[in-house]
């Protein structure tokens, strides 16, 4: 594999709370190669909005990093302060959020916003500025980009409002773009449509793209690699057709078999027992141990294997006969 | 998938000693201090019989030669000594501050109940029907606004009084008073409760409740005031301490509680004409006491604001 | 088997129109959205039946409309064989409302932050003065809660938790009708699939009849007995699960099917769907989902298409064969 674009080494994020210090982030790895989409999929409370969070220097206080490095293009950028961290953010990072009404400003037209986000990120004229939004909007395929320049943002409808948001976060040619449930707010159809643009984007500029979700199908088609989080730590991380068909980690196959889709004309679903630990009730071992059918003694005390050396971050990983 | 739990379910007290509201009280000194300072002086108000040295009401009691004492000085005919002094009838400055802050906490709080309850209904009516109940409740809200309220208490308190029989007239002066302040001062629960009840009738335990066949009062009252109270509570600390601002106001221009009943404002009226011929303290006194009165109630409610207010944590 | 709701010509409009004042200042007329349009279905005793749509499609208003939250502007409810719009008898209305119930979509609004879950749960019923002893602690378990939850405020719970809850206020009056408006939708795929278990298993236990709404095709094809598809308010094709899936004749169906990610979609590149959903306050002439149809014709601007009946499916479509 190439040098990645991002590479994220044993991220931690803590908490201090009434009760003691939580971590919602704990131990966490993974890369993102140049027009590489990497789909980071997880249950809410699993930890994955965080981590883009902690990337982009977002992390609302009292949340902060707590151990760990994060590398973009070979600069470290968990240590950067104040103006160097927003540089970074606005140039090198773009953000797609699931509401598109919070990333936009109600009361600037979207070409005012998209010619100040390229100004103060790229050396060009005013006048030259003007064309790549158009440009930009043309890309994301907003039709009539030209005249649509001087609309508000409430004058779009929810999936153009995504696709302007999309040309706001790729305007200034980052490396890296983190998409944040871009589709959750969205109608079946429209989403289509906004992954197939993120696809396209992706492997036209050699953009890396950090895709969170919930949606299993969204990470089957959109991914090429995916990383499965649970209770805040990596579970599984793979090829997306490896993780997906034959996956290591229990609660991958738990997550898999549990979706209506792979019950099909069957009578139930199969469902995991229990539900995911709160934080501040973190079980000692594997997170997942009380709910797992394959728990043994080493899952309740032992600390986990490493994620770098297998796929997944247990034990006794099915194998490929016993997933079936 | 059986839950762990307790045995017993908790009582009120416990949750409340377990809630963040309870922990973030202990950990403000704000919080702390003017609640302990609130507590005293309610308390010295509501037993004044029992703390005050003398009756200040009871003319067999005094003694016109104790008049003008200054404070821990001895009278110059009687010898006696007063904790903070006398006035020019010879009565306790202290006994008339504790009995005056039993009128001016009795007026306030009733006010403030009455305004609290009119308004809770009003605003509980206004967003729920919505229409032209709605409407005309708030309209008449938005023009009592627009005048400064102790202007609407004291057009309330002349018109109340003109109704008044005149032998009457002393005895209802207090209850006058309440109303006037209590009528001044409904608008913003109205306005804090509509909002809360615009926002909760559209939840769905709202169309549960409406779903098996409950009432409309039943409604407002079990399911959307609950949710509202939080907020009525910060408004009737912060009015409490304006509400006895408003009633001092009004007697120190002599519209409200009689001499026979003088509050913390009057008290404050008839010191103020013995300032400038050097008996300081028959004002200074009981100004005190009404600042520190205000101060921390006003201060608890502040503090209770933020610490209800979720957007702020 | 019976219809045990029948839906005839239902249509719900609502007023949208601005202030009266704004409207004089502007020079502007009245606006009305028009939720739901002419839709006739019946739901079968002890089956689902499932409606989908995307966002303004209408689906939840139909719900609302049936439990009486609503009142149709036009077309008529049967339930039971009382026609709630025309019956008089205030006592039959009554005990057919008393049969219906409904669970909702956001599992922390639709519980009341300030009330334990015991007077939750029993409201229903001890809203009529009669005897809840117990009934809370034997509604938990039967949702897979433990009894002794009964005690709590819903935000000690999780969002399942919170459904079942839910789900255990809705049986507390004995329903034999429940309205699901997206029961599952706010919740992760692992407790929704715990959700759906348990719903399953009530429908055989008590015989109870749902009314599924939801966008979700994959709970649909899952739970479903016979599904409507809602396109702008207006059912576009009704049919079984098995042909609907298999064999969809709808265009609208159709682009929705292809257009749902699949998990076994790698890399799968299909032409996304064009367009988007019109404004429902001025829908397109004719049939609504012409503007975006890839087989439209010329009749397809000019006539609203009738119901009919394609195989195994009813159509709402001219060409669809």
């Amino acid at each position: 594999m190439t040098r990645p674009v991002l590479s994220i080494h044993d991220l931690s994020v803590d908490i201090p709370t009434r009760a003691g210090v939580v971590k919602p982030v704990d131990g966490v790895s993974y890369g993102i190669a140049a027009g590489e989409i990497l789909g980071v999929v997880g249950e809410s409370g699993a930890g994955k909005s965080m981590v883009g969070n902690a990337v982009i220097g977002l992390l609302s206080r009292p949340a902060h990093i707590s151990g760990g490095e994060i590398w973009l293009n070979g600069n470290r950028i968990d240590t950067l302060q104040g103006e160097r961290i927003r540089r970074v953010r606005g140039k090198e990072i773009g953000m797609v959020f699931q509401d598109p009404l919070t990333s936009l400003n109600p009361l600037l037209t979207i070409g005012d916003q998209l010619a100040e986000t390229i100004l103060t990120h790229l050396p060009i004229s005013k006048a030259e500025a003007e064309k790549r939004v158009v440009a930009a909007l043309e890309e994301v395929g907003i039709p009539g980009a030209a005249e649509r320049i001087d609309s508000y943002p409430h004058e779009f409808s929810g999936g153009m409002r995504q696709r302007v948001v999309i040309a706001l976060a790729l305007c200034a040619e980052p490396s890296l773009v983190i998409a944040d449930e871009p589709t959750t707010a969205l109608d079946v159809s429209v989403q289509a449509q906004i992954i197939s643009l993120l696809k396209r984007l992706c492997r036209e500029r050699g953009t890396a793209i950090m895709l969170i979700t919930h949606d299993m199908g969204v990470i089957a088609e959109a991914a090429d690699r995916v990383a499965v989080m649970y209770a805040g730590r990596l579970a599984e991380l793979g090829p997306v057709r490896d993780v997906l068909q034959q996956p290591e980690h229990p609660y991958t196959h738990g997550l898999m078999t549990s979706t209506p889709l792979a019950a099909m004309d069957q009578k139930r679903l199969h469902q995991i027992p229990g539900a995911m630990p709160r934080l501040s009730h973190m079980p000692e071992g594997c997170a997942f141990h009380p709910r797992c059918p394959r728990a043994q003694d080493k899952c309740r005390h032992a600390p986990l294997p490493a994620i770098e050396d297998t796929r997944a971050a247990c034990w006794f990983p099915m194998q490929a006969e016993t997933a079936q | 998938m059986a839950l762990t739990s307790n045995v017993h379910d908790k009582g009120r007290w416990e949750r409340f000693r377990d809630s963040d509201f309870f922990f973030a009280f202990k950990r403000s000194p704000v919080a702390l201090v003017s609640f302990t300072i609130v507590c005293i002086l309610v308390f010295s108000a509501v037993f004044a019989p029992w703390i005050a040295p003398t009756n200040p009401f009871n003319p067999a009691s005094l003694n016109l030669m104790d008049g003008f004492t200054p404070p821990m000085e001895p009278n110059a005919f009687t010898g006696t000594r007063f904790l903070m002094g006398t006035d020019d009838q010879g009565r306790d400055v202290f006994s008339t501050i504790l009995y005056g802050m039993r009128v001016s906490l009795f007026v306030g709080a009733s006010a403030v109940l009455f305004a609290m309850v009119l308004g809770i209904v009003l605003g509980l009516v206004s967003g729920y029907f919505g229409g032209w109940t709605e409407t005309i409740i708030m309209r008449i809200a938005d023009v009592q606004l627009t005048f400064p309220s102790i202007l609407v208490a004291m057009l309330i308190f002349g018109i109340a009084k003109g109704f008044t029989p005149v032998e009457y007239r002393d005895q209802m002066a207090i209850w006058v008073l309440i109303l006037a302040i209590g009528l001044s001062d409904w608008v913003q629960f109205a306005r804090v409760v509509r909002g809360t009840t615009l926002v909760e009738k559209k939840k769905d335990y709202v169309a549960a409740a409406l779903l098996i066949g409950r009432r409309p009062w039943a409604i407002m009252i079990k399911h959307i005031l609950p949710n509202a109270l939080s907020p009525v509570l910060v408004i009737a600390t912060i009015s409490l301490a304006l509400a006895i601002i408003a009633e001092a106001t009004l007697s120190f221009l002599g519209v409200g509680a009689p001499p026979t009943q003088p509050s913390l404002g009057t008290l404050i009226r008839i010191g103020q004409g013995f300032l400038f011929s050097g008996e300081w303290w028959i004002l200074f006194f009981p100004a005190c006491t009404l600042l520190v009165l205000a101060l921390s109630v006003n201060l608890l409610g502040d503090w209770l604001r933020d610490a209800l207010n979720p957007r702020l944590r | 088997m019976s219809a045990y709701v029948t839906v005839r010509g239902l249509t719900r409009v609502f007023d949208v129109s601005k202030p009266w004042l704004n409207r004089v200042l502007e020079g502007r007329g009245k606006a009305f959205l028009t939720a739901i349009s002419d839709v006739d279905f019946q739901v079968e005793e002890r089956t689902t039946y499932a409606l989908v749509g995307e966002s303004g499609s209408g689906k939840s208003t139909i719900g609302r409309t049936l439990v009486g939250l609503l009142r149709p502007s036009a077309g008529e409810v049967e339930i039971e064989g009382v026609n709630l719009a025309t019956e008089v008898d205030a006592d039959k209305i009554a005990s057919v409302r008393s049969n219906i119930q409904m669970i909702f979509q956001d599992p922390y609004a639709s519980l009341n932050p300030r009330w334990r879950v015991r007077d939750i749960i029993t409201e229903p019923v001890a809203s009529k003065g009669e005897d809840t002893v117990g009934l809370a602690e034997r509604l938990l378990e039967q949702v897979g809660l433990h009894p002794s939850d009964a005690g709590k405020f819903p935000h000690e719970f999780s969002g399942g938790q919170r459904q079942r809850i839910c789900i255990a206020r809705a049986l507390a009056s004995e329903p034999r009708l429940i309205v699901c408006d997206e029961p599952t939708s706010a919740l992760d795929v692992s407790v929704q699939a715990q959700v759906l278990n348990l719903m399953s298993d009530l429908k055989d236990e008590l015989g109870l009849t749902y009314l599924l709404i939801t966008h979700d095709l994959t709970v649909v094809r899952h739970m479903a007995d016979r599904i409507g598809v809602l396109y702008l308010g207006r059912l576009v094709e009704e049919a079984d699960p098995r042909s609907l899936f298999s064999s969809p004749k709808h265009p609208y169906t159709q682009m929705l099917l292809d257009a749902a990610p699949r998990m076994d979609g790698f890399g799968r590149e299909v032409p996304p769907p064009k367009g988007e959903i019109p404004d429902p306050i001025d829908p397109p002439s004719g049939c609504a989902f012409h503007p975006r149809c890839p087989i439209a014709a010329d009749i397809c601007h000019r006539e609203r298409p009738a119901m009919r009946r394609v195989d195994n499916a009813l159509v709402a479509c001219h060409l669809a064969e």
